[in-house]
């Protein structure tokens, strides 16, 4: 490490405790950065595409995830390099953005950091090299916006939709069941969806899963489940046109909150505050049998003897119910929720259809279903599967193509997938590239080289060979002007990605190429690393 | 230059041919442990828990064997998975899943060797097993219409569970006990109305089924012993000092004659409680909290059953049988539901005396009384009966019946190979592993009774050529016989439940190229 020295030739102290630290500066700062980042990359490259593959991350508790997720991959790796760290929060903004296409983004930022080193072996300066990478970023963005098509539903035709989440779910394991499943997130975005508005809160959307049965069983429900069962065994177990008291006030003696004493010292007024506490019970139950509730869900616990009246009074109830899960109910039936007895009013009760306990396999498993609710819009999305792993894996798969129909929602340009749009982008980046004169000439050059490497992985992964097949489609989209060949990884015979209808959404590819160019700017800028040395 | 770790200290990574290798080697490695429990002269084994005392159990049952494991292996722990799931949803069935999961990748890990693509071996996997559950489907027997035929089914599926297990001595017994209790519960799958309660003492042939409700409780002192047309109530309230519940309620005094007042109003007030439960005119009182020497005297001096401290099972359970409801507060005796039974008696059982509520309303629930001769014996038989109950619940929703003694899966076998041969390209060679897999089945069958397994094998390949054959093993004469003559049954539901699971299994664990393990959590070491 360099020292300094000041003018009596006295070293000088420029970093705090300086000879522990370890320090990386310039061209081999940016390589070690390069090299870390396309390690990363290197990692997710093979879960890429419909024939990708899964990997088996263990956490540090020893719970095994399998998945091909790419920012549920990163995020479980435990990564510990601060560039790597860079790219796991590459990934994970394009979940939060658009929920598909994690690979994807994270292949791509490894494909610009490979080009980028090359140029930096022929003594081009990192600025340049990002400020060419920027450029033709925005001729790629531009290009895609070129070549993307409208897309045409309605909510009475949602086959258009239902085939783009097809194509998120079959990279996925799910891919055996897929167009059950993207039917179901379809319907179940639709049904949520506000199309004037053209938006979508994914948070009506709950999914849930249980372990048991098959994937093929997976359903959703217009309405809500609670992993709860009713508070007393015999009460009835389906309630038609239930009117439901949602309370977060326990059916329990008061407890008031400022320290207070009751003093017992005469017979009489032992005798008071026993039948007062008797009539308490009595009161609250019948509060809610007065409102004309027919269900009660309850935050907190119940007392022996008012879960007894409960029942007594033929009013069903549910205790103990999470705080979301009251939330949603009371959303999905339009109650309020009420926090003391004296406010229950009829008015804000919530209805619901029907609520039903469902008993699953040998276990004493129960979930209890709310369906038909007044306020229909808050769906549920059950998943079964045959084991946790499975489940937890399909869950993911159904985000990422619920943010898919989403986002389509939201902005119904497509570009077509299998690799078309990069193959496209790169031969239009190639064709700008000549008409800058500057150094950037070469850098631009390079991003389209870089573009190539998306669809060259997803031949790749197909088994397909990957230098021959995308020149031939290169070609082939040259000759014939059309930008949609892609890649055939299904092996279906044709490379016209609109004949395969494999779509991407137009936002979802446009963030892929702005947040890869971001990051990899961003480490290209880096040019001395200082860290604490291991000793 | 050295390229820079990314992965923190501890943390490893294995990629692809590793990966795989792993996993495979640990997928197969729990199969060839759970393999020789396989089958009706499968062997047991012995698992003893690192805890304190180190407990002893002798099983048989895939489900229980895996629990208790430690693995480290992703690929065996997916595995084990895939049977506590099956345990949860079918029942039984644990072993076979496991096996025939292991069996689908040592024949994937061939495939791979002889460079065929994980993908192409997953497609053609999913294909053979779709085959094959319709060639299943094309076979099996529905016997819903008629309820004798179908009770002799059910008595078939509950001998053929049975036989691999310890009780397979008494299988007949068992057999019908199991079907006994669970056409009791008139197709609901509710397992818990099914009441096993374990006295060890006598031989497992003494074990009964009882009509009733058997409590595990004794009848309180100078309590009639014996009640005929008993009106129960069941009941969850205090009977220790009824306490005020209201929150931050003391009680202060200032001379000892207000204490002696306040201890009467008390004891008052408990007499006023047992008045009204009496007022509700019963002759019995079962409440799931302790009942103090006060009110006990008290309802022995009106001559009612006080039984106390019936945990929460059996309340449920007493409601359930008795038609009963349980009660906590008792100002309304006109509109309180009352259990009733015929006769109410204390019994003997081996040293322990229970009470037992015969002739009761609700024939749903009942209880099955094991005897054996120890612990360990007991509760491999719960767990046998349990596996049964399990299937036997499911076959009544679903009565669809396939035969047993590795018939199924040779029907299997015999449709995939069908279809390997019309199939182009490279699947047609995992198809072909996919009937190979199926075939093991039987073979592990046949190698644990300790019988020629290629032989047999062979001959009943043979005889699988013939259209409608109903060949099987049969294990106990060591040759092929016929399975529907035998009586060897299973549901189709856990077959189907088996195809399925193990086909996902295999295909999660086939599509894995990578594993990567993050750092073991750091644990404070105490020592």
């Amino acid at each position: 490490m360099a020292l300094a020295f000041d003018e009596y030739g006295r070293p000088f102290i420029i970093l705090k405790e300086q000879d522990q630290k370890t320090r990386l500066r310039g061209i081999e700062a940016q390589k070690a950065n390069i090299s870390a980042g396309k390690a990363v990359a290197r990692i997710l490259r093979t879960s890429l595409g419909p024939k990708g593959m899964d990997k088996i991350l263990q956490s540090p508790d020893g719970d095994v995830t399998i998945t091909n997720d790419g920012a549920t991959i990163l995020e479980q790796m435990d990564v510990d390099n601060q560039i790597a760290k860079l790219m796991v929060e590459l990934s994970r903004s394009q979940d939060y953005e658009i929920g598909d296409g994690t690979t994807g983004v994270v292949v791509m930022a490894g494909a610009l950091l490979e080009q980028a080193e090359r140029l930096l072996e022929r003594g081009i300066h990192p600025i340049r090299v990002a400020e060419g990478y920027e450029m033709a970023s925005r001729i790629a963005v531009e290009h895609l916006e070129h070549i993307s098509k409208k897309f045409d539903f309605e909510a009475t035709n949602i086959e258009p939709l239902v085939q783009t989440c097809m194509t998120t779910l079959s990279s996925k394991i799910v891919n055996r069941c897929k167009r059950h499943l993207a039917e179901i997130s379809v319907k179940a975005v639709l049904s949520v969806a506000d199309l004037d508005r053209k938006d979508v809160n994914l948070d009506m959307i709950k999914v849930e899963g249980k372990v048991g049965g098959k994937l093929e069983d997976t359903e959703l429900i217009y309405g809500i489940t609670v992993d709860k069962d009713m508070s007393h065994p015999q009460m009835p177990k389906q309630i038609e046109d239930a009117k439901i008291a949602i309370l977060t006030c326990p059916f329990e003696p008061p407890k008031p909150k400022t320290k207070h004493k009751v003093d017992i010292d005469t017979v009489e007024k032992f005798q008071t505050l026993r039948l007062q506490e008797q009539k308490y019970f009595d009161d609250m139950v019948q509060k809610c049998k007065d409102v004309g509730a027919t269900l009660v869900i309850c935050q907190w616990g119940f007392d022996d003897e008012a879960n007894h009246l409960l029942m007594h009074r033929n009013l069903p109830a549910v205790r103990w119910v999470g705080g979301v899960e009251l939330e949603l109910i009371a959303i999905a039936t339009g109650g309020r929720i009420v926090p003391r007895f004296q406010e229950l009013t009829p008015e804000k009760l919530g209805r619901a259809g029907l609520v039903r306990e469902k008993s699953f396999g040998t276990t004493k498993d129960k979930m209890l279903y709310i369906e038909h609710c007044a306020n229909s819009r808050a769906v549920t999305i059950f998943i079964r599967g045959g084991n946790k792993m499975m489940i937890e894996e399909t869950k993911r798969s159904i985000h990422d193509a619920l943010c898919v129909a989403r986002n389509l929602i939201r902005n119904n340009s497509i570009v077509y997938g299998g690799g078309s749009a990069e193959i496209s982008c790169s031969i239009a980046v190639e064709a700008a590239a000549d008409k800058y004169p500057g150094v950037e000439q070469y850098a631009i050059r390079a991003f389209a080289d870089a573009l190539d490497s998306v669809p060259m992985a997803l031949a790749e992964n197909s088994g397909l060979q990957p230098i021959e097949t995308l020149s031939a489609v290169k070609s082939q989209q040259i000759k014939e002007n059309n930008p949609h060949y892609g890649i055939d990884c299904n092996d279906v015979g044709t490379n016209n990605m609109r004949q395969q209808d494999v779509f991407e959404t137009l936002i979802g590819k446009q963030q892929q190429i702005l947040l890869a160019t971001q990051v990899v700017k961003m480490i290209l800028k880096i040019d001395d690393v200082i860290s604490p040395s291991d000793y | 230059m050295a390229i820079e770790r990314i992965l923190k200290d501890d943390a490893s990574e294995e990629k692809g041919e590793r990966a795989r290798t792993a996993s495979f080697v640990g997928a197969i490695a729990i199969t060839d442990l759970v393999k020789t429990t396989l089958g009706p002269k499968g062997m047991d084994k012995i698992l003893q828990s690192t805890g304190r005392g180190q407990e002893v159990t002798v099983t048989n049952d895939g489900a229980t064997i895996l629990k208790s494991l430690h693995i480290d292996n992703p690929a065996a722990k997916v595995l084990i998975d895939i049977s506590k799931v099956q345990d949860d949803e079918v029942g039984d069935g644990t072993t076979s899943v496991v096996v025939l999961a292991g069996e689908l990748l040592r024949e994937a890990e061939k495939l791979v060797a002889a460079k065929i693509h994980p993908m192409t071996i997953i497609s053609g996997y999913r294909i053979a097993a779709e085959c094959a559950r319709n060639a299943l489907l094309q076979r099996v027997v529905d016997n819903k219409e008629n309820a004798e035929k179908f009770k002799s089914d059910l008595m078939k599926i509950a001998k053929t569970t049975l036989s691999s297990k310890i009780l397979s001595q008494d299988k007949e017994h068992f057999a019908q006990l199991a079907v006994d209790a669970v056409m009791r519960l008139k197709g609901s799958t509710n397992l818990e109305a099914i009441q096993i309660i374990k006295k060890p003492g006598g031989s497992l042939k003494d074990s009964f089924l009882d009509e009733g409700f058997i409590l595990d409780k004794k009848i309180g002192l100078g309590q009639p012993k014996r009640i005929e047309n008993a009106k129960i109530l069941v009941a969850n309230t205090a009977m220790d000092t009824d306490k005020v519940k209201i929150y931050g309620a003391r009680v202060r005094v200032d001379s000892m004659s207000k204490v002696a007042e306040i201890e009467g109003a008390e004891k008052e007030k408990m007499r006023e409680k047992v008045q009204k439960i009496i007022a509700h005119g019963i002759n019995c009182f079962v409440n799931r909290q302790l009942i103090y020497n006060f009110p006990e005297e008290l309802f022995a001096d009106a001559g009612v059953l006080a039984i106390e401290h019936a945990d929460f099972d059996g309340i449920e359970r007493l409601a359930l049988v008795t038609g009963g409801e349980i009660a906590s507060t008792f100002d309304n005796p006109e509109s309180v539901k009352l259990g009733h039974c015929k006769l109410i008696e204390e019994i003997m059982i081996g040293e322990d005396k229970l009470i037992h509520f015969s002739g009761v309303e609700m024939g749903q629930a009942c209880t099955i009384v094991l005897r054996g001769a120890s612990h360990h014996m007991l509760d491999e038989a719960e767990r046998s009966l349990h596996d049964a109950l399990c299937v036997l619940s499911q076959t009544v929703n679903d009565t669809r019946v396939v035969l047993g003694g590795g018939w199924p899966e040779m029907v299997m076998a015999k449709a995939v190979d069908e279809l390997a041969r019309q199939t182009p390209g490279k699947k047609s060679h995992a198809i072909e592993a996919f009937s190979r897999s199926l075939v093991a089945i039987p073979t592990i069958i046949a190698d644990n009774a300790g019988l020629d397994s290629a032989d047999l094998v062979a001959q009943l390949r043979a005889e699988h050529h013939k259209e409608g054959c109903n060949a099987g093993i049969d294990v106990i004469s060591g040759s092929v016989g016929d399975m529907a003559e035998l009586g060897i049954s299973e549901s189709f539901k856990v077959k189907q439940a088996v195809l399925l699971s193990a086909t996902e299994a295999a295909e999660m664990i086939l599509r894995v190229d990578e594993i990567i393990t993050c750092a073991p959590r750091k644990r404070e070491d105490r020592m």
